[in-house]
């Protein structure tokens, strides 16, 4: 089982870390057997770079990368989550990193794992986090026009009024037959 | 069709040809997007230069919703992310939530789980041989393989009631137990299925034109799938030994014999074949697992997870309070957080659940293969020509309600 | 009935413009395939050898400009309402829509932000089929209640 073998790495692990980047604050968590390592966010990236490189960790493989909103149940508002796995080693690991409202910004892997060009985009359009660092920072899942982040905890399941608003034709010029223009050229 | 912005211009002392790159946009409908899909394509004559891909079209806001249900009434949605496949989707968000509760499911349960999943990768596969076909222009292939997917629906309608959607699968087991007509009928559907697969073969394996059209397409050496964070079939075609059923074995499959199919070259035809290959591993494991099936509860005896069975809920006023808060309530899962990584015909399906101690997921996140596969496109399509493109998309083995949510 | 009596070669048939030209529309429909989600499945397995709908005279064609009805299979969202809308627009005269499923027909179990509450709002439909996903059967019996439709329309006088 992956979280058993990393038991055994574990303490490689943390040592080769602290090796490379002596001045690394952590925290542990442990959750259902699983490891996270909570980091500050001027870390981040070198933390997963040194986590893809080490002999003992070889993350080589980004599975998840995702934001989570704690609105009024921490200090700081949104957590940035990295899920890491080794192919060759059989391992994961969780990396996590707080990103306040004030300074809603986080460094982009993108360039250590390809993969999470897209997984940064959707964090930037679910949670409205700013990738620095990003090569094409867009939304992706909803219209380049949306208003508001959907996944963030005061958005309304329901929407907010852009339902109502969505419309092909302009109020005065709606009829029955229901012919309208199309406006956006950009679907 | 619109000209890019800068026009190239190759200057010549004497002639001066003009070359232009194109923006040509395929989707949202398009018959073999396999969904909406679109792709707005860069392309120089017939090379493809760049292909980007734009998804959204299908966002249903399905973690947004699993946060305002209960953790039974999430399954409901699981169900529709990848609607080819939704008992694997379901057996994954189940043992997310049971690893989660720290709960383990009845030995017989976890049988009928392996064998309901394999059966849904059957029936995954053969959709995907039958678009795959029918986009690259073998028609024939898709009538064939519809009439065996049609036995498995037949027989999942046996089972669940439903043919697609089937929400099947508990938080702690099973709903339903297979009858001895179901076992039956799958063992004679297991003994016939080898020699139809070979049938599928015969109509295209060594045809020139599908050799033409796949071998060489969307080569990716192992080192750069890793990277672009591909997973199942589609990482195999690269010859990385990855399998989640191997690597983190779940429900029974430690327990029966079976191998993983890995490619060489990593293009389009090694993905195929491995394709094809795991249905008859799929078809192996059914037959063990049927040889096997234990006697025994499907569903775990936990009345905080499970409603007690009705004779029980009629007659002893704790059942019926336990039904109650199990209703009103949902399952009261306690703090923590946990990533699970199931695989599902398309790849690693993982379920990246927090829970407060309340009885609905603070945060779902689903990583859908469909949708990494989709961000690695522009990669795979490099150097490829524009009747490529169609290969291309069947070959990751997308869905687009899992890629987009 | 003596007006006509004597007067032509044998083999005539006499009908009226509005049968003929509705037992022609309705014998040969041809939709757009226009699959969204999950119903979409269903609609690929209707077509294929299993439940046979060409032998209605359903031809599933990839251009809504050969077209004459739209299946609107599966959820409809926001960022892809224009579309629908787009390809309806496209689509020669006579056309008719199917709305198939509930999530098409009504938003189904996906109330959400980014979901359209029943494609009525964005085309005019015809047919409604409830299920999720409606069974293979249900669509067909949907379309023979189209031809029904179909069947009643006039065109000389209206």
């Amino acid at each position: 089982m992956a979280d058993i073998t990393l038991r055994q790495n574990e303490e490689a692990i943390l040592e080769g870390l602290k090796d490379r980047l002596p001045d690394l604050a952590y925290t542990l968590e442990r959750s259902c057997d699983q490891l996270a390592l909570l980091v500050d966010k001027k870390d981040i990236v070198n933390v997963c770079a040194t986590l893809k490189d080490l002999p003992a960790a070889k993350f080589d493989y980004l599975a998840d990368l995702c934001g989570v909103d704690y609105l009024g149940k921490g200090e700081t508002r949104y957590q940035v989550v990295y899920n890491l796995y080794s192919i060759p080693l059989n391992h994961r690991l969780r990396v996590k990193t707080n990103v306040g409202e004030d300074d809603c910004t986080v460094d982009s892997v993108s360039e250590i794992w390809k993969t999470a060009n897209w997984h940064e985009r959707e964090l930037y359009d679910m949670f409205g986090i700013n990738v620095v660092g990003h090569p094409d920072l867009r939304r992706i899942l909803m219209p380049e026009n949306w208003e508001g982040h959907p996944l963030r905890k005061d958005y309304p399941l329901k929407g907010k009024g852009q339902r109502e608003d969505f419309s092909f034709v302009p109020e005065n010029e709606r009829q029955p037959t229901r012919k309208p223009e199309i406006e956006s050229e950009d679907w | 069709m619109k000209p890019a912005s800068e026009p190239v211009i190759q200057s010549d002392e004497e002639v001066s040809v003009e070359t232009r790159e194109m923006k040509i946009n395929m989707g949202p409908q398009h018959p073999s997007t396999h969904g909406v899909l679109r792709l707005v394509l860069d392309v120089d004559g017939e090379k493809v230069m760049k292909a980007e891909s734009r998804v959204g079209y299908l966002h249903r806001g399905i973690e947004k919703l699993a946060e305002h249900g209960t953790y039974q009434q999430a399954i409901t949605h699981i169900d529709r992310l990848d609607y080819i496949s939704a008992i694997t989707n379901e057996f994954a968000y189940c043992r997310t939530v049971e690893k989660l509760l720290g709960i383990t499911v009845p030995e017989r349960a976890e049988y009928i789980r392996t064998i309901v999943a394999e059966m849904q990768r059957i029936s995954s596969h053969l959709l995907w041989l039958a678009t795959h076909a029918l986009d690259i222009g073998a028609m024939t292939v898709f009538l064939y393989t519809f009439r065996e997917r049609e036995t498995i629906m037949d027989l999942f309608e046996e089972l669940t009631g439903a043919r697609l959607n089937n929400n099947y699968m508990r938080i702690g087991g099973v709903s339903k137990d297979l009858s001895p007509f179901f076992i039956e009928t799958l063992y004679k559907f297991c003994e016939e299925f080898p020699p139809h697969i070979e049938e599928y073969d015969t109509l295209i394996r060594e045809n020139r034109i599908w050799y033409g059209r796949t071998k060489g397409v969307a080569v990716i050496s192992a080192e750069e799938a890793v990277n672009w964070g591909l997973s199942g079939p589609t990482l195999r075609g690269s010859g990385v030994n990855w399998d989640v059923r191997k690597a983190e074995p779940y429900g029974v499959y430690d327990k029966v014999d079976w191998m993983v199919p890995l490619g060489e070259k990593g293009d389009v035809y090694d993905r195929y074949w491995i394709r094809v290959e795991e249905l008859h591993q799929s078809n192996r494991i059914i037959q063990q697992c049927l040889d096997q099936l234990p006697d025994g509860p499907i569903l775990v005896d936990h009345p905080k997870v499970v409603a007690p069975p009705k004779e029980k809920m009629n007659t002893e006023i704790e059942s019926l309070i336990h039904q109650f808060k199990l209703v009103s309530e949902g399952i009261q899962v306690p703090q923590g957080e946990v990533y699970c990584a199931t695989e599902v015909p398309k790849g690693e399906l993982g379920f990246y659940a927090i829970s407060d101690g309340r009885g609905r997921p603070y945060r779902l996140k689903i990583r859908a293969p469909s949708f990494v596969h989709l961000g690695a496109f522009n990669r795979l399509a490099r150097d490829a020509y524009v009747a490529d493109i169609i290969a291309i998309i069947g070959t990751i083995d997308i869905v687009l309600g899992e890629s987009d949510r | 009935m003596g007006l006509i009596e004597q007067r032509f070669e044998d083999n005539f048939v006499t009908t009226t413009v509005d049968s003929l030209i509705n037992w022609a529309r309705k014998s040969s429909i041809w939709p757009v395939t226009f699959g969204l989600a999950c119903c979409a499945i269903e609609m690929m397995t209707t077509g294929s050898a299993h439940y046979d709908l060409d032998r209605m005279g359903v031809i599933f064609r990839a251009s809504p400009r050969q077209s004459d009805l739209l299946i609107v299979a599966g959820t409809l969202t926001w960022k892809m309402a224009s579309v629908l809308r787009r390809v309806y627009d496209q689509m020669p005269e006579p056309k008719y829509v199917i709305s198939m499923g509930s999530c098409a027909s009504c938003g189904g179990i996906f109330d959400t932000y980014s979901v359209v509450q029943g494609v009525d709002q964005v085309v005019p439909v015809d047919v409604y089929i409830p299920g999720c996903p409606p069974r293979p059967e249900a669509l067909m019996y949907g379309i023979v209640k189209l031809q029904e439709k179909i069947a009643k329309q006039k065109y000389i006088r209206k």
